[in-house]
């Protein structure tokens, strides 16, 4: 016990020392928490929109400031010609071109049916998705106008209709960075530990210290046990400094449970600090050692369901995102901070990282040797 | 130019010997281009939904089955209560719930108006607003065939029309965006530890007493790294035209032109990482832990820039992937010449020689 205890001190030391890589770990995390999540939002509101109108009439008129007070669309170009408006499409001055035909107003009223095109850029398929369909219910909307305008009265209107009403909970205002914040906390947290824990060993195999905590009577666990609690105890601080931003710079009060919350950080900080350890029993260089690091970090934040919904991917992707510790613990913190769950509603996602954080960290043990 | 060439050769030899990090260097990039291009997806698939139904008369009914019938809902074992519906959310259950009133049937052919209610789990506002937008038009579906007019007067269709990603898939959208991080990333990372590492070991010192020009050192530090991220490029391509289906609609040779700037770009910017720490950890933290996220969030391929608040986009302005990405995007998708891109083009350039200039200027020739 003393050994350990003297051990910590000797990481805190070595911690404290490093000023420049100290200011980063603390820095770094707490710019980004106050910056990004601004950054990281769906809601497209201005959509640009490519004007060709071949009609010119009161109608189209109509249509086309019916669409722009919607707020969704920003008109980016009145256009002569389809082409010209095109043009605007390939220089990605505009997302969406609508064309009114000629004699939109006159066929209408005579036939009683006309077409109007629309043209999608669709490399982003959400925001073309969001696009096509906000200005086909605006269309919609308007169309029933001209209904209601055009009806004989005397004749009976209604016709069956059934009212939506619908609510949203928890995020009633949808915004982002109700959701974004926590997560990208537990990003940040990712790599801080995952890099803290990793080239910590490494480097004492790299300078060759490494030799004379082998050659003393330490038993391993010790050794590693004595790595994993002051990065733990950092990464406990850093999610501190998260949550205290989030709280007074976003408003985010947690609907869940405080303690929670910190029970779910301490089980992951084992599991990644853990993975750390792996690394750096196979890695012996630091070059080495944050390449692999790297590598995986970049895979836990892509497919954690950070930015992109785990629902949303092909099946074999979320059986290999069921292996990544990040992806419970985004899952769990969202319920937690969002909708107030109970330990009970996220037993699941704490046993998958303790489970997780066991394998790792016995892997590492084993495969920690102390003769080289 | 003897000299360089030895020294190029030097730096060859230093990468190919450590083979776990020259593994790292060509397996990463090509590894997660065709992990995250084939799993990373905003849409929105088959959801769990509630449905508690205090009519169980005939429209409820039909209008049930036909939700069910839909490829984007799954309906959970009826709850029955709008306490259970708290429960399922709570418990990551369900996404969604539809109410129906007691009497819907009867409302909606008595008095024409019947109400249903539709309660989302907005914790994801993306998905809340793209399931409801499913259910309405599934409901308004059936109101169409209620009032059974098939041919309404004064109808205006729409034709849509997507272009360069008709089916919407989102590979198109993330392997230039993600091709443009990962290379960043990579090419700032290592060419900071690659110059640190030697400074931290000393090596450096014996470099720098030598007669070569320091600037040349420099140079050939850089020249492995190129060769190896444009090899990266290349592979990235194959797979993603013939395994990811991402089409290369524009001249290749002009796309290889680009690359060769950006990697100048990145590798520059992990220059002057180096030129600024002491340590192999401090380059290491600032190029990974400082830079991850925000090349990932200011880059453009995943939010939108245009939706940021100003002083956001004001600072994606000097991330370099960001311009990289739209390059990529316009040369592969949609096929654009110089003509689409030289402003891109030039900004990147333009940060090269700052970068460069700026690291150079602070690059120490003389022992501390």
């Amino acid at each position: 016990m003393r050994i350990l205890k003297l051990l910590i001190q000797k990481e805190f030391l070595q911690i404290f020392r490093a000023k420049v890589v100290l200011r980063i770990i603390f820095l770094a995390p707490t710019l980004q928490i106050l910056v990004l999540p601004l950054a990281a939002n769906y809601d497209y509101k201005k959509i640009n929109l490519s004007l060709v109108d071949h009609d010119h009439s009161s109608y189209s008129q109509k249509l086309v400031s019916k669409i722009l007070s919607s707020g969704y669309f920003r008109l980016s170009g009145n256009d002569p010609s389809f082409d010209a408006a095109f043009h605007q499409i390939e220089n990605d001055q505009s997302d969406l071109i609508l064309e009114i035909p000629e004699r939109f107003e006159k066929d209408l009223v005579r036939n009683g049916r006309q077409k109007l095109f629309i043209g999608i850029n669709a490399i982003n398929g959400i925001k073309a998705g969001l696009g096509g369909a906000y200005l086909s219910s605006i269309i919609g909307h308007f169309n029933g106008n001209i209904l209601l305008e055009w009806r004989q009265p005397g004749v009976n209107p209604s016709s069956p209709t059934i009212d939506i009403a619908t609510s949203f909970w928890y995020n009633p205002l949808m915004v982002y960075f109700i959701l974004m914040v926590p997560a990208l906390l537990v990003n940040l947290l990712t790599s801080l530990g995952g890099m803290t824990s990793a080239l910590n060993i490494v480097k004492e195999k790299e300078t060759g210290t490494i030799e004379q905590i082998n050659v003393s009577p330490i038993p391993k666990y010790i050794f590693i046990l004595g790595k994993l609690i002051p990065f733990a105890l950092i990464g406990l601080a850093v999610f501190t400094i998260g949550l205290i931003l989030a709280r007074f710079v976003y408003g985010i009060v947690p609907a869940g449970n405080i303690f929670l919350l910190y029970l779910f950080a301490v089980d992951y900080l084992f599991a990644l600090l853990g993975f750390g350890l792996l690394i750096s029993t196979y890695a012996n260089t630091q070059q080495q050692a944050i390449s692999l690091v790297f590598f995986f970090i970049l895979i836990f934040s892509m497919m954690s369901g950070l930015f992109t919904p785990i629902d949303s991917m092909p099946g074999w992707a979320q059986t290999v995102a069921h292996f990544i510790p990040t992806m419970y613990f985004i899952e769990a913190i969202r319920m937690i901070i969002l909708k107030g769950s109970s330990l009970y509603d996220v037993l699941q996602d704490f046993g998958a990282i303790l489970l997780i954080g066991i394998a790792l960290n016995t892997w590492a043990i084993i495969n920690y040797k102390k003769t080289t | 130019m003897k000299q360089f060439l030895v020294f190029i050769k030097k730096e060859f030899l230093q990468v190919f010997r450590d083979r776990k990090t020259l593994l790292m260097l060509f397996g990463l990039p090509v590894v997660e281009i065709i992990l995250f291009g084939f799993a990373l997806s905003n849409e929105v698939k088959k959801s769990n939904i509630v449905v508690i139904d205090y009519a169980r008369d005939l429209a409820s009914q039909q209008l049930i089955s036909e939700i069910a019938a839909s490829k984007y809902f799954e309906i959970e074992d009826a709850a029955l209560t709008h306490h259970d519906i708290e429960t399922a959310f709570k418990a990551n259950k369900a996404k969604m719930a539809v109410i129906f009133p007691a009497g819907f049937y009867n409302k909606l052919v008595h008095f024409n108006k019947a109400q249903v209610q539709i309660i989302a789990d907005a914790s994801d506002p993306n998905v809340a607003t793209t399931l409801t937008n499913y259910i309405s038009a599934i409901i308004l579906d059936y109101q169409a065939q209620l009032s059974q007019k098939n041919n309404p007067p004064y109808a205006i269709t729409t034709e849509v029309k997507m272009f360069y990603n008709p089916e919407l898939k989102s590979g198109p959208n993330f392997v230039p965006g993600v091709m443009a991080m990962v290379l960043m990333l990579v090419c700032v990372m290592m060419m900071a530890v690659s110059i640190v590492k030697e400074k931290e070991l000393g090596t450096m010192e014996v470099l720098l007493v030598s007669p070569f020009k320091p600037i040349l050192v420099i140079f050939s530090k850089m020249i492995p790294y190129l060769i190896i991220s444009l090899f990266d490029i290349i592979v990235i391509l194959i797979l993603s035209v013939y395994l990811l289906d991402v089409p290369i609609r524009g001249d290749i040779f002009l796309l290889f032109a680009e690359s060769i700037v950006f990697i100048i770009t990145s590798l520059s910017l992990g220059l002057l990482i180096s030129t600024v720490t002491e340590s192999q950890q401090a380059a290491m933290y600032s190029s990974l832990l400082g830079m991850m996220m925000p090349t990932m969030l200011l880059s453009g391929f995943m939010f939108p820039i245009e939706n940021m608040p100003k002083a956001l986009q004001i600072i994606s302005y000097i991330v370099p992937s960001r311009w990289f990405y739209i390059i990529v995007k316009d040369i592969m998708l949609k096929g654009s010449g110089f003509s689409a891109v030289w402003r891109e083009t030039l900004t990147l350039a333009g940060m090269a020689l700052a970068l460069l200039g700026i690291s150079l200027k602070t690059f120490k020739i003389r022992l501390e």
